[in-house]
């Protein structure tokens, strides 16, 4: 199982760096696991990468689980409705 | 959200802040109404649409200040309307405030600001928690401090069922120009409770295409609030463009927006401002929709239909916005309409009417001379015509003078309850027209009489039962025209004027030497003397010397005059006599020597052939003394004399007295152009125009010349009694 961990924002000023960092982390790994306690800031272009990914791992045939969700990213994911749709668990890591 | 207006929002706000204006104003002359005895359901219900509409359009310029207070204003008064919450004093002083604060934030919005000072902040925040107390229902809108609180919530099952069904769709660009989508949805949580959401990532390509600042995403909605249509559409103001927006009434709404169409008022006959009205659509839908009808003519199709297919509203609603069009139609044909007018183009037409009305005179002239028949009558005919014109744009000036005497159901309630005395304001005559850039003067002045009339004149109650008169005292607003000027009486029951005190206190104050012997009139002139008080007691209001030298300053900018009449122990009228109009005049033309000078027509009685060899100042006219003014003397003109001079005898405020001039011209109709600075200093004209011929003749100012000869008199007379004793 691999982890890779987000630090920092998952905005719009980062997606266009992130993207091809997470797409690349979820087509080496097998059992990917995103890491993201440490998001500080989450946009819409943020959760559209989160989004992204989910979409992409169903596609090739994997699943790439979400843990440890920050407090931001769960405000995000609450307001847009998508946390049983993720159907990843959440565990307020902090509080 | 940012105060930046492109140019169209801009025009919109500036119709917005009159609106408000007007609309506040309603208000508090309904709140006036309510505070009597005879109110009726009708007051409350205009009162409630004044803080409802209000909101609305608040909303649209994104004036959260406005929105948040009219909210709550509108949930009191909403209690009210539904006699959950009976009306009484506390809260309409309450509710007056808040106007008034009202007043203030709309005027900051007006200059672009939203936001006022502290001390407004912080009384705005003071009259919201006073509101507050009457409003029983949880509900406020919340601020988005609130919305980390309301994320953790979001969850819970709601049990109201929303009422709008929001499809959000931005555009692509929104995340690259700095708007996130999640913050406007966070924004709708504080308009009301987002029931249900769906987000939709469909229109997103495959991994490979997708570029991670671009907006793919859409939501559906379903908002359960109390604000309408455009509050909410104005949540989406900056990201309109590109983006696919649509506020839908949810369909269970629909039988409470077609029984919302049935009960409008009339005022709005199109299907498309019936539905802005009642909140289905915004303007901007409409918009969009005229649009399609215009740029796709083939199809044809009715408004109402492109709208449906628009996804803006449905069909019942449309059906039954079509029904009562039908029957406003029938009811409009009879019903008068009213146009708002910039003022300034207003007063730009009227001032080529009076160049028009100059020109006239010109041609009519130098017609006369070519003597051909023909030329004649198409003449009369121009000058009936530019005669027609002429008054018919006076006219279009004229507005009642109960737009400001009805503002004075508010300064009376104010200050008798600062006074501590009960007093009732009653206006007469609210219907008399005179000229809007009158009543724009006169309302300052009015002011200071009214708050002077209340101050001084009228007495404590216990001072009121003793003399055996009702304890409510009465203050009276009247207006009637009278030969050519509009008469406005302020009257009290008051104490009256006291001769004898106005005399010592304007002797003490050395604005008259002692033992000068003066008229009644005179004397009461006293009080319009800058640095006169009779009070002993100097009020928050009046007694302080300033103010009523104001009133005769601003009295006599228009050319108006003052009558005082009172009776001690019964009260005192003050009248104030100003002209119908500033602009034009109907003069009667003479000439003295060289000079052409107009005398205002309806100061004009008769007019006397002047007896040869009369060289007194005065002559007999059927048993009276008449007074001469000679012009000649008065403007030391010295040009040729005729030989047969005559008279013309002019009144003004019950003096008399007979101008002497050498030629009668005939009346004629002018422009009056006021003198520069340079002549402000002349007595006795108060204003110039320029004849057909091009010459320029004076205006005589009647009032000046008679209360100066009447001065000259009284002193003569007096040096003539002191070598008799």
């Amino acid at each position: 199982m691999d982890t890779y961990s987000l630090e920092g924002e998952l905005t719009i000023f980062t997606a266009a760096q992130l993207k091809p960092e997470l797409l690349n982390f979820l087509h080496s790994s097998t059992a990917p696991e995103l890491n993201l306690s440490a998001v500080t800031e989450c946009d819409t272009a943020g959760l559209q990468l989160l989004i992204l990914l989910k979409r992409e791992a169903t596609l090739t045939g994997k699943s790439i689980s979400f843990m440890m969700h920050s407090k931001a990213v769960i405000e995000v994911l609450e307001l847009a409705r998508l946390t049983s749709q993720f159907g990843d668990p959440i565990v307020l890591a902090h509080s | 959200m940012s105060f930046e207006l492109d140019d169209d929002m801009k025009a919109a706000l500036v119709t917005f802040i009159q609106e408000s204006v007007e609309l506040l104003q309603e208000l508090e002359d309904r709140l006036m109404i309510l505070s009597g005895q005879d109110s009726s359901d009708d007051d409350i219900q205009a009162i409630f649409r004044c803080a409802h509409t209000i909101k609305g359009t608040a909303g649209l310029f994104g004036l959260d200040a406005i929105v948040r207070f009219t909210h709550i204003m509108e949930n009191v008064l909403d209690r009210v309307r539904k006699h959950e919450l009976d009306i009484n004093p506390d809260l309409i002083g309450l509710l007056l405030k808040s106007g008034d604060h009202l007043r203030v934030l709309v005027d900051a919005a007006s200059h672009g600001r939203e936001t006022t000072s502290p001390e407004q902040l912080a009384l705005g925040e003071y009259l919201l928690n006073q509101l507050k107390s009457y409003q029983n229902t949880l509900e406020l809108p919340k601020t988005s401090a609130n919305t980390q609180h309301k994320v953790e919530t979001i969850n819970t099952p709601q049990s109201a069922s929303g009422n709008w069904l929001l499809f959000l769709q931005f555009n692509e660009h929104c995340l690259r120009d700095g708007m996130d989508p999640l913050a406007f949805i966070r924004y709708l949580t504080t308009l009301g409770d987002i029931v249900e959401l769906s987000t939709f990532a469909h229109n997103m390509p495959d991994a490979e295409h997708m570029d991670p600042e671009t907006n793919y995403l859409s939501f559906e909605i379903i908002l359960s609030s109390n604000a309408d249509k455009e509050t909410i559409a104005a949540a989406f103001e900056f990201v309109r463009e590109g983006s696919v927006i649509h506020i839908i009434p949810l369909e269970h709404r629909i039988p409470y927006y077609v029984e919302l169409i049935n009960s409008l008022s009339p005022e709005d006959a199109k299907l498309g401002e019936l539905l802005i009205k009642c909140g289905v659509i915004t303007q901007h839908e409409l918009d969009q929709g005229l649009n399609t009808q215009s740029t796709d003519t083939t199809a044809n199709k009715p408004i109402g239909e492109i709208l449906v297919e628009q996804r803006v509203v449905q069909q019942p609603i449309v059906n039954a916005a079509l029904t009562k069009q039908k029957d406003l139609k029938e009811q409009k044909a009879r019903e008068n309409r009213s146009i708002r007018i910039d003022a300034e183009r207003l007063d730009k037409l009227i001032d080529l009417i009076g160049e028009l009305v100059i020109s006239t005179s010109v041609a009519t002239l130098s017609a006369k001379q070519v003597r051909s028949v023909a030329l004649h009558e198409a003449h009369a005919h121009v000058n009936s015509l530019v005669e027609a014109v002429r008054s018919s744009a006076l006219q279009l000036r004229m507005v009642a003078i109960g737009t400001v005497f009805s503002r004075f159901q508010r300064v009376v309630y104010d200050i008798s309850k600062e006074l501590n005395k009960d007093i009732k304001l009653v206006i007469n005559g609210a219907e008399t027209e005179v000229d809007k850039s009158v009543v724009e003067k006169i309302s300052d002045p009015l002011t200071h009489m009214v708050r002077n009339a209340m101050d001084h004149g009228i007495e404590t109650a216990a001072v009121r039962l003793a003399r055996g008169k009702p304890e409510q005292g009465t203050v009276k607003l009247n207006a009637y025209h009278s030969s050519g000027s509009i008469v406005i009486e302020v009257s009290d029951d008051g104490n009256g004027l006291d001769k004898d005190k106005i005399l010592s206190t304007a002797i003490n104050r050395g604005l008259i030497p002692p033992g000068t012997e003066l008229t009644e009139q005179e004397i009461y002139a006293l009080i319009f003397e800058p640095g006169f008080s009779t009070a002993t007691q100097i009020s928050n209001l009046s007694g302080r010397g300033v103010g009523m030298d104001v009133v005769k300053r601003n009295i006599h900018d228009l050319r108006g005059a003052i009558k005082i009449n009172s009776e001690i122990g019964l009260g005192t009228t003050i009248e104030i006599h100003l002209p119908l109009t500033l602009a034009i005049i109907n003069g009667f033309l003479t000439k003295v020597g060289d000079i052409s000078y107009i005398i205002p027509l309806d100061r004009v009685i008769e007019c006397l052939e002047l007896p040869t060899n009369e060289q007194h100042d005065y002559m007999e006219l059927r048993g009276e003394v008449l007074p001469f003014i000679r012009l000649r003397e008065v403007f030391n003109n010295t040009g040729p004399i005729s030989k047969r001079q005559n008279v013309i005898v002019v009144e003004h405020l019950g003096l008399k007295a007979g101008l002497v001039v050498d030629r009668l011209l005939g009346e004629l109709q002018t422009v009056i152009k006021p003198l520069g600075e340079l002549f402000s200093h002349v007595q006795g004209v108060n204003g110039s125009t320029i004849l057909g011929s091009g010459e320029v003749a004076l205006i005589i100012d009647v009032a000046t010349l008679l209360a100066q000869q009447e001065k000259l008199m009284q002193a003569s007379l007096t040096s003539a009694l002191a070598h008799i004793n």
